[in-house]
């Protein structure tokens, strides 16, 4: 009994100890006013802007990455401060819904000009209230014509071809992978209709024998070591794979596909909230966007840093579609709880059926 | 005195295992708004989650199975050899390489380009798709846990008394009924430790089923990262987790020595 005693009192004094702590911690952050957190995903952003923005501003950046949207949702949520972040659309949609975003104020960011106005005023946030366009691009399907001879991967339906067997690589995540099998049925990406979904499923589930793996990041060592023939894979990967392995090609299936974008915003935890607009209108000038986009290497959504690019990366129909693409093209919307984790259980009900 | 030396100890159980494991319950009783809820259970014993589960299991089993199969004589030879030390030695340092690293590693051995694929091409047979396949995931997870079952084994089979072996011998033992019936029941212990260190880590081996097996080998280990990092259902994921050590509780009473419960 007397241990049972101890025990608990220990706990909540060890519990008491730990809340208390990390409440100075966070009081002692605060105190600065000419830095900025900038909370980015890996290799999103050219390091020597970042130096240029504290010479030109004299705020000095703390600069940290994450690798989903979910991690940092996460750490938003425990109100750790950054002042700006660069979520997907569809977590701009979420983050919106919980309130832990800080409406952008357009005139402070006079560089919003440049941005091209088909990328603005998008359903999942309405004239722009939140977030900024950052990069975009589409989900298609990354293969060597090499090895695949022949097949043009103008349709989803190539990836069922019999000679693909054991060949063709998925994205771990369920908004992709259910919503190409939806796509290829004619659905929309967004559905929430449980007979479309099962019919969905069933099509993937039809993928199976082909089907090598559902990965993440290691697509792009596999398909840089021609380790399977085609995968399904982000444009902005794609870009990144055929940089090193020039054999590949990256086509937009004509059935249609998701367009995404990562945009830039003002999470709730945010002190400098000068700074970011600041931030923000110095990412959307246009040598700054130019630098950027060929240090990344993403499709951007700056028509003035766009025009200024290479004749060669401009014409590339594949990352820069043109209008008559982009008419089959659908921005994910957030589904809610609910429907996101149903979305998931058809994944995990397409993973138990691979062998 | 005795007491004040206690209290790191009784700390650190209180803050790395009572209170995990005690939010983890907490949580699997919470649905995602935060009620209190028993869907979560319910949801666990339908149809998925138990088939994830038989699979897991499986895995698990065959994973056991073989390092044991390879552990045991492995064992058994190195506690004859001259230079014991040396060889647990050789045995014991892969554990000191980190486990990821380990893995791409085999994803290096294994690719179509890989070490393995260019020997079966140099001798003319064609090339085959290791990778992302049960055989690789069970192959990589064997390797891991070699160490770990070999050294509880060696440690019993080096303890028995050499005066009993030399006794099975002179009433007439031949070698092999030497084996089976003097230093394996006698090493049961190692055994036994060694499978409880294999079996249980093996059930949730979420790491290595995405790495090595591209997903095509779904474990609890798999549910348990989707309903964290992906649903944010917390409370779906604690229920697993729940249930994960439940299962461990079961390993352990199975194999549970006789020691201990007296």
């Amino acid at each position: 009994m007397r241990f049972l005693i101890s025990l608990i009192a220990t706990s909540l004094v060890v519990g008491g100890l730990f809340l208390f702590g990390t409440k100075l911690l966070n009081h002692s952050s605060n105190a600065e006013k000419d830095v900025l957190y900038v909370y980015n995903w890996g290799e999103y952003i050219d390091p020597e802007l970042i130096k240029q923005f504290t010479e030109e501003t004299g705020i000095r950046v703390v600069y940290e990455t994450y690798d989903s949207n979910e991690a940092m949702l996460v750490k938003i949520k425990q109100k750790q401060r950054y002042d700006v972040v660069f979520p997907s659309e569809y977590t701009v949609e979420k983050m919106k819904k919980e309130g832990l975003l800080i409406p952008i104020d357009h005139s402070k960011i006079p560089n919003i000009k440049n941005i091209d106005e088909s990328f603005l005023d998008l359903p999942f946030d309405p004239g722009n209230e939140y977030s900024l366009p950052y990069f975009f691009g589409t989900v298609g399907i990354l293969y060597n014509p090499e090895t695949t001879q022949g097949i043009d991967f103008s349709s989803w339906e190539s990836l069922y071809d019999e000679t693909l067997v054991n060949n063709v690589l998925l994205i771990d995540g369920a908004r992709e992978t259910i919503g190409f099998a939806l796509n290829s049925e004619g659905y929309s990406l967004n559905s929430i209709d449980k007979y479309e979904l099962k019919q969905a499923e069933r099509k993937l589930e039809s993928l199976s024998p082909n089907v090598r793996g559902i990965v993440g990041d290691e697509i792009s060592s596999m398909m840089r070591e021609n380790e399977a023939k085609a995968a399904v894979v982000w444009s902005g990967m794609a870009m990144d794979i055929m940089y090193e392995n020039e054999e590949l090609q990256y086509v937009i299936p004509e059935e249609g596909t998701n367009l995404w974008f990562d945009t830039m915003a003002i999470p709730k935890s945010a002190k400098n909230i000068d700074g970011a607009h600041q931030f923000i209108n110095f990412l959307l000038e246009k040598d700054v966007a130019l630098q950027n986009t060929d240090w990344v290497g993403y499709a951007t959504p700056n028509k003035a840093a766009f025009e200024a690019l290479d004749e060669e990366v401009k014409s590339a129909k594949e990352f820069y579609p043109d209008k008559e693409t982009m008419a089959t093209l659908e921005v994910y919307r957030d589904l809610g709880p609910k429907w996101t984790e149903y979305y998931n259980e058809l994944l995990l009900e397409f993973k138990m059926s691979l062998d | 005195m005795k007491r004040v030396l206690a209290i790191p100890y009784l700390l650190w159980m209180v803050v790395f295992v009572i209170l995990p494991i005690s939010f983890m319950i907490y949580y699997s009783f919470n649905d995602m708004s935060g009620n209190l809820t028993l869907q979560n259970y319910a949801e666990f014993l339908s149809s998925n989650y138990l088939k994830m589960t038989l699979n897991s299991f499986w895995y698990a089993f065959l994973i056991t199975v073989i390092t044991l199969l390879i552990s045991y004589p492995l064992a058994l030879v190195i506690s004859r050899l001259k230079h014991k030390t040396f060889w647990l030695l050789i045995i014991i340092i892969p554990t000191w390489i980190n486990i990821l690293l380990k893995t791409y590693a085999f994803i290096g051995i294994l690719g179509i380009n890989g070490v393995v694929n260019t020997i079966f091409e140099t001798i003319g047979l064609t090339q085959i798709q290791l990778l992302f396949s049960d055989f690789a995931f069970i192959t990589v997870a064997v390797y891991i846990f070699i160490p770990f079952m070999v050294l509880p084994i060696f440690n019993s089979i080096n303890g028995i008394n050499k005066n009993l072996i030399s006794a099975s011998y002179d009433l007439g033992a031949s070698k092999w009924e030497t084996l089976t019936r003097v230093i394996f029941p006698l090493s049961l212990e190692g055994v036994k430790s060694g499978i409880q260190i294999t079996f249980i880590p093996a059930l949730s081996l979420f790491m290595l089923s995405r790495l090595v097996a591209g997903n095509k080998v779904v474990t609890l280990g798999t549910a348990i990262e989707q309903q964290f990092l992906i649903n944010e259902n917390w409370g779906m994921g604690s229920t697993v987790g729940v249930f994960l050590i439940l299962f461990m509780v079961f390993v352990m009473l199975a194999t549970r020595t006789k020691k201990e419960s007296v």
